[in-house]
């Protein structure tokens, strides 16, 4: 038998094993664009119940986020605050019914696409609140503007969004630019850090924040370094012994929460004893459960968002915590308060008469009301006229505010 | 650039063996069915992820907490016969249901490669909306987030200069090398270790000399099984965390480090899985992390332009004669 080791293989049979790899190679692209589509045309047909015609006295309200995915914690409160406003305000038998339409894109730029258009053509739609995400707002954005259709984003805080020109966009939440603004000044004078070390999860949102969180601390003499990592990856052993050579003061992630545990985990594990800082995207306790608790302790939080679960800022929050706790039986979580603004600036819309896209939108540009955590008013561009930063600490297994990031003091 | 390569040099090698042995482990699964019955099994990472939630299962169900030392191994031997125990029997179950009936009627292999995303597909889906919520007491809205679970407690047991290992890393690398070691032996000494060669050899020459084809598809399904169940667990204790979607990105890798290894061969997966796992620890160092993916499946096209059967090229037949 060992006399087979000296043949040679044929040139023939190489050729055709390398041809086998190939075919392989292209099933495997086949495979991903065939699950890919698998997953829109499932996730198109679910939750689908009767589009709502527009009928005079009934009026349909999107909400599009990740409502099941992996990083759905961040997008059902707003959901939830959202829905809340709806009820309260068709309990109070308006002229204009509002019927609340939740469309789950999961998160993904392309399966928000296919939602949107379906929600325009066949729901009608005279507003969306959402999407929830920068990446999908982003996706979204172009179509939402050609139908004419005005939308708010609780959450999404991606800088360039506002600069697109688009006339029918509005969000209710601080950008990037403010939040790293923010909290770029908080790292560097109230942490007083000399080295700060961003990591960013390779996607738009993530991305955006620490790299704006890199440009705002250099200014301030900080050292700074940035590394990337994959989305999906769950191995971060190669960005933990970057991060321990460079021996930060703080690590500030860009991304989201189920990622910022296991990261948070990896960096305490390897021995990085920095303070450990994120952004909004993972202001939710899953990321205190991904770390667990011990290695989340003391890890920052930035955020545009106020959640102000005691209702110490005001009757309205007080009123809308207690609301929403009786409702949902959980407390009032990350951007819950901006999803009920949201809904409220839609709802003032109609309650002023206006039940046609175009007109609402134009209402919106004129909007002045307090929100349950802000005051609610437009800029041209979209954004709010108002903006503020907060900082949240791990405490236990809690996340309770610190304050705005010019007041919070550190022990 | 090569500054922090050169200064962190010994962390990465560690890191990249202890990536690399997993790797390697989920690879032999790819490499043995590819052998044996020249399919590329997809539903494969979906075996391996099965194991991670069993794995999470046993730590669960022992309520054990912050284990190190000698208890740490004993608690990874259960964990890993578990997983092994239950990854081989889904996937001798997935050859059974899915391709089986496939290969009696003669379909083409395209065919089966269809059938093995829908079981992959499957099995996703069965574990985000069905397994975690049920079995482990999540939400429906919880069941795609990755279920943690933390129960190890880490040491530093080797600490010379600059070579630092935790005993999670060492763990990992000593128990898939072992596994390993088993493998090669299983194939090589054992006689349904000759049935498997003979059969990925010449399939129709095999059942003339008597080999029961069904038998041995069955044993590779099994042992591959077994391998990424051990897979499973030792990942487990690295990284303390269970997601229906871990296998997507995990599978890629560990078919990337078979077919660089070269495809069927049972050292070529070993070769390959460990050569992977350092390629992308010393590309995330050289170029930054973002580009670990980019290094790796460089690496992999530039092997496969001068060697298209990969690095040990032969195939399971020929390894050894």
């Amino acid at each position: 038998m060992s006399g087979h080791d000296s043949y040679p293989i044929p040139s023939r049979i190489r050729m055709e094993r390398l041809g086998t790899l190939r075919r392989n190679m292209m099933r495997v692209t086949g495979a991903v664009a065939v699950s890919a589509m698998l997953t829109m045309g499932v996730a198109a047909c679910g939750g689908d119940d009767g589009g709502g015609e527009g009928s005079g006295n009934e009026v349909t309200i999107g909400f599009m986020g990740d409502l099941t995915g992996e990083n759905s914690g961040l997008v059902i409160p707003p959901r939830n605050g959202a829905q809340l406003a709806i009820e309260q305000y068709n309990a109070t038998n308006p002229k204009v019914k509002i019927k609340f339409k939740p469309y789950d894109s999961q998160g993904k730029p392309e399966q928000a696409t296919t939602l949107v258009q379906g929600a325009i053509k066949q729901d009608k739609i005279v507003g969306l609140i959402g999407p929830a995400f920068s990446g999908e707002s982003q996706a979204t954005g172009p179509i939402l503007e050609e139908a004419k259709v005005p939308s708010v984003s609780p959450s999404a805080t991606q800088i360039t969004l506002a600069e697109k020109g688009w006339k029918f966009w509005h969000r209710v939440v601080a950008d990037d630019a403010v939040q790293s603004a923010g909290a770029g000044d908080f790292i560097t004078s109230q942490l007083k850090a000399k080295k700060v070390a961003t990591i960013h999860d390779n996607q738009e949102y993530g991305k955006g924040l620490a790299d704006a969180i890199g440009n705002a601390v250099k200014p301030k003499g900080a050292q700074i370094m940035a590394e990337g990592v994959d989305d999906k990856a769950t191995d971060y052993s190669a960005t933990v012994n970057k991060i321990k050579s460079f021996n930060p003061d703080v690590v500030y992630f860009g991304g989201y929460y189920a990622q910022a545990g296991r990261l948070f985990k990896q960096l305490r594990e390897g021995g990085v004893k920095a303070r450990l800082m994120s952004g909004d995207g993972s202001l939710a306790t899953g990321l205190i459960e991904g770390a667990g608790q011990e290695n989340a302790q003391g890890a920052m939080l930035s955020c545009g968002c106020l959640i102000d679960e005691a209702g110490t800022s005001n009757a309205k929050a007080k009123k809308f915590a207690t609301d929403y706790q009786a409702k949902f039986g959980s407390p009032v979580a990350i951007y819950s308060g901006e999803g009920y603004d949201a809904a409220t600036a839609f709802i003032e819309a109609i309650k002023a008469g206006n039940t046609e896209p175009e007109k609402i939108n134009q209402y919106l540009s004129t909007v002045n009301f307090e929100g349950v955590g802000k005051p609610i008013k437009f800029d041209a561009k979209g954004e709010l006229a108002s903006q503020d930063i907060y900082v949240y600490e791990v405490k236990a297994n809690k996340m309770p505010l610190l304050g705005n990031t010019k007041e919070a003091k550190v022990e | 650039m090569f500054d922090d390569f050169i200064q962190s040099f010994w962390p990465y090698t560690i890191d990249g063996l202890a990536l690399g042995a997993i790797y390697a482990l989920v690879a032999l699964g790819y490499t043995m069915v590819y052998g044996v019955l020249r399919l590329i099994n997809f539903a494969h990472a979906e075996i391996w992820m099965v194991g991670t939630f069993v794995a999470l299962g046993t730590v669960q169900l022992l309520g054990v907490s912050s284990v190190g030392g000698i208890a740490l191994i004993g608690l990874v031997a259960v964990m890993a016969l578990a997983a092994a125990v239950v990854s081989g029997g889904a996937a001798m179950l997935l050859e059974v249901s899915a391709y089986r009936p496939l290969r009696k009627k003669g379909a083409s292999r395209l065919a089966a490669l269809i059938s093995a995303i829908g079981a992959s597909i499957f099995l996703q889906q069965l574990f985000a909306t069905v397994v975690v919520p049920v079995v482990f007491g999540k939400s429906e809205a919880q069941g795609k987030l990755p279920v943690n679970e933390h129960f190890v407690e880490r040491t530093n047991v080797i600490d010379i200069g600059p070579i630092v290992i935790s005993n999670d890393k060492l763990i990992v690398f000593l128990g898939a090398v072992l596994m390993m070691v088993a493998l090669d032996q299983f194939v090589n000494r054992t006689k349904l270790g000759r049935g498997i060669r003979a059969t990925a050899q010449d399939p129709q020459a095999a059942v003339l000399m008597g080999v029961n084809i069904d038998r041995v598809v069955s044993a590779t399904f099994l042992v591959g099984g077994a391998m990424a169940g051990v897979a499973a667990a030792l990942y487990f204790v690295r990284f303390e965390q269970a997601w229906y979607f871990a296998g997507f990105l995990l599978g890629i890798k560990a078919f990337t480090a078979a077919v660089l290894g070269g495809i069927g061969n049972i050292r070529g997966a070993l070769v390959g899985g460990f050569a992977l796992g350092l390629f992308e620890m010393y590309g995330s160092s050289i170029f930054g992390s973002e580009w670990r993916d980019v290094v790796a499946f460089s690496v992999l096209i530039l092997v496969l332009m001068f060697r298209p059967t990969g690095i040990l090229g032969e195939s399971l037949q020929q390894a050894r004669a």
